[in-house]
């Protein structure tokens, strides 16, 4: 664990890997140090943002090394199964890239436990982490302005949903009519840090 | 039948503003709420109201409002001239604006944003217990336009404790924000870190809430690849592969994928929500003091 500094009102913890970052958000989420404000989980780090007027950097370093991190299954276990129609405009060139072929990317893409890593880009939008790297793919070079609400798509060795019409670059290979987000639902996010998903393949 | 505030004209850009939102960071929501909490605080203050209450955070003037009620507003941040039916009156003070009167905020000399309260606080719904409207996500209350009539609050029961606050107006000469490097200097030459201090940045015309785009000599990697994306928050350098720095302000990106060379510390913040377009802005490293 390397804690590195974030000016006078954040810690970036590093960590190695993302079981590390789940399991390290799982533990300040469960006993935050007093001026912590608020938590940003990532590929390999967590942001532990504070209160200046509170706390400072160097206490709540203190309190993060001395922190055991938690199983990150540990009240974590919620799972989600995401119906998607695998209709996707870029579908026929993800599957040329990975050498699956259309059907393959299907399969691979329903054929494995996905794990919601952290969230960003927009409100709801989980970056989720499959089991194995089958269906890595570049970004599209050239993005689209606008993608719907409920896209599913793929980037990098992300898979993820897209919460709300918006510009995006993600490799489009189906859609849901699940709900990823509503801000009207408690909690409005679907696919938060730790949860698991599974797509089927929806008609 | 309740109090509003009519908008007759919201100028460049009004958005309804609070201290933001917290503890939603883990769903990709970020804190938004007023640029400079400071002068939010103070004009909240001014008219009695519970610090965080939502104001209208108005850009570069222009605003002008009708008081359907009888009403008591203040006005602080950038120094606009303030007219209430054509007669100048103060800023960093309270004011009355009986029924029917029209609020009217010039272009400031200096400074970006002006905060206007109303006593009882403007009382759109709030969305994730925040009344502030992210402009990057499209979260919380609508932007106001002309003829839109927000709604105030029920006054609290208390009363303003300042009659006039002395205060320091925005600068629009160059200003200095002090920052600590991080957490990712590393990625960046020697020189460059360097340059980042020594540097008079020059704030572009394309700066919004969302952060501050900096002109000046790029900053140079000393390392080739690409960061795994990671937290950020108000005040962060991001330096993006053009090399010029971008400094994050409320409505910023949660999670972002180039690396951030240094951090504004947060006693500056309010500072940096105040630079306008074309403004010159230095970096002070008080590393060394952390």
């Amino acid at each position: 664990m390397r804690l590195l500094p974030f000016g006078d009102s954040g810690v970036l913890v590093e960590v190695d890997d993302l079981d590390a970052v789940l399991g390290l958000h799982a533990a300040v989420e469960a006993a935050p140090p007093a001026g912590v404000i608020d938590l940003v989980a990532a590929a390999r780090t967590l942001l532990v943002r504070i209160d200046p007027e509170r706390t400072s950097t160097s206490i709540v370093a203190e309190a993060l090394r001395t922190l055991r991190p938690l199983p990150p299954e540990a009240g974590r276990a919620e799972e989600v199964e995401v119906p998607v129609v695998y209709d996707g405009d870029d579908l026929e060139a993800v599957g040329a890239a990975t050498g699956l072929g259309p059907g393959g990317v299907v399969e691979a893409h329903t054929g494995q436990v996905w794990t919601v890593a952290f969230a960003g880009f927009a409100p709801g939008f989980g970056y989720l982490v499959g089991e194995d790297a089958r269906l890595q793919v570049a970004r599209r070079s050239d993005p689209r302005t606008r993608v719907p609400a409920g896209a599913v798509g793929l980037a990098g060795r992300y898979s993820g949903v897209y919460p709300t019409a918006s510009p995006g670059g993600w490799q489009l290979i189906g859609r849901t009519d699940l709900p990823v987000w509503d801000q009207d639902r408690d909690p409005p996010a679907l696919l938060r840090p730790g949860v698991r998903v599974r797509f089927v393949a929806a008609r | 039948m309740r109090s509003r505030l009519e908008v007759l004209a919201p100028g460049p850009l009004s958005t309804v503003q609070d201290l933001g939102r917290f503890g939603h960071n883990a769903w990709g929501v970020t804190t938004s709420g007023a640029a400079d909490r400071g002068s939010l605080r103070l004009a909240n203050r001014l008219v009695g109201n519970p610090e965080e209450a939502a104001c209208l955070e108005v850009t570069l003037g222009g605003l002008r409002v009708r008081a359907h009620g009888d009403l008591e507003v203040a006005t602080t941040g950038a120094r606009c001239p303030v007219r209430v039916d054509g007669i100048e009156v103060g800023h960093n003070a309270p004011i009355r604006l009986p029924d029917g009167a029209v609020l009217e905020l010039e272009t400031p000399a200096a400074g970006l944003r002006t905060y206007l309260a109303v006593r009882g606080g403007i009382d759109v719904p709030t969305v994730l217990r925040s009344r502030s409207t992210d402009t990057l996500a499209g979260l919380g209350p609508a932007v106001p336009q002309a003829g839109d009539r927000l709604p105030v609050g029920t006054a609290p029961r208390t009363f303003g404790e300042v009659d006039l606050a002395p205060r320091f107006d925005p600068d629009g000469r160059e200003v200095t924000l002090r920052v600590r490097l991080g957490p990712r200097d590393d990625w960046f030459t020697a020189e460059s870190r360097a340059r980042l201090t020594s540097t008079a940045w020059t704030v572009t015309a394309d700066s919004n809430r969302v952060g501050l785009r900096l002109d000046g000599p790029a900053l140079q990697r000393a390392r080739e690849g690409e960061l795994p994306t990671e937290g950020m928050a108000s005040g962060a350098l991001q330096v993006p592969p053009s090399g010029r720095p971008v400094l994050f302000l409320a409505d910023h990106p949660v999670t972002g994928g180039y690396p951030v060379i240094a951090v504004v510390l947060a006693a500056d913040l309010d500072l940096a929500g105040q630079l306008r377009p074309g403004q010159r802005v230095h970096f002070r490293d008080t590393t060394a003091s952390a």
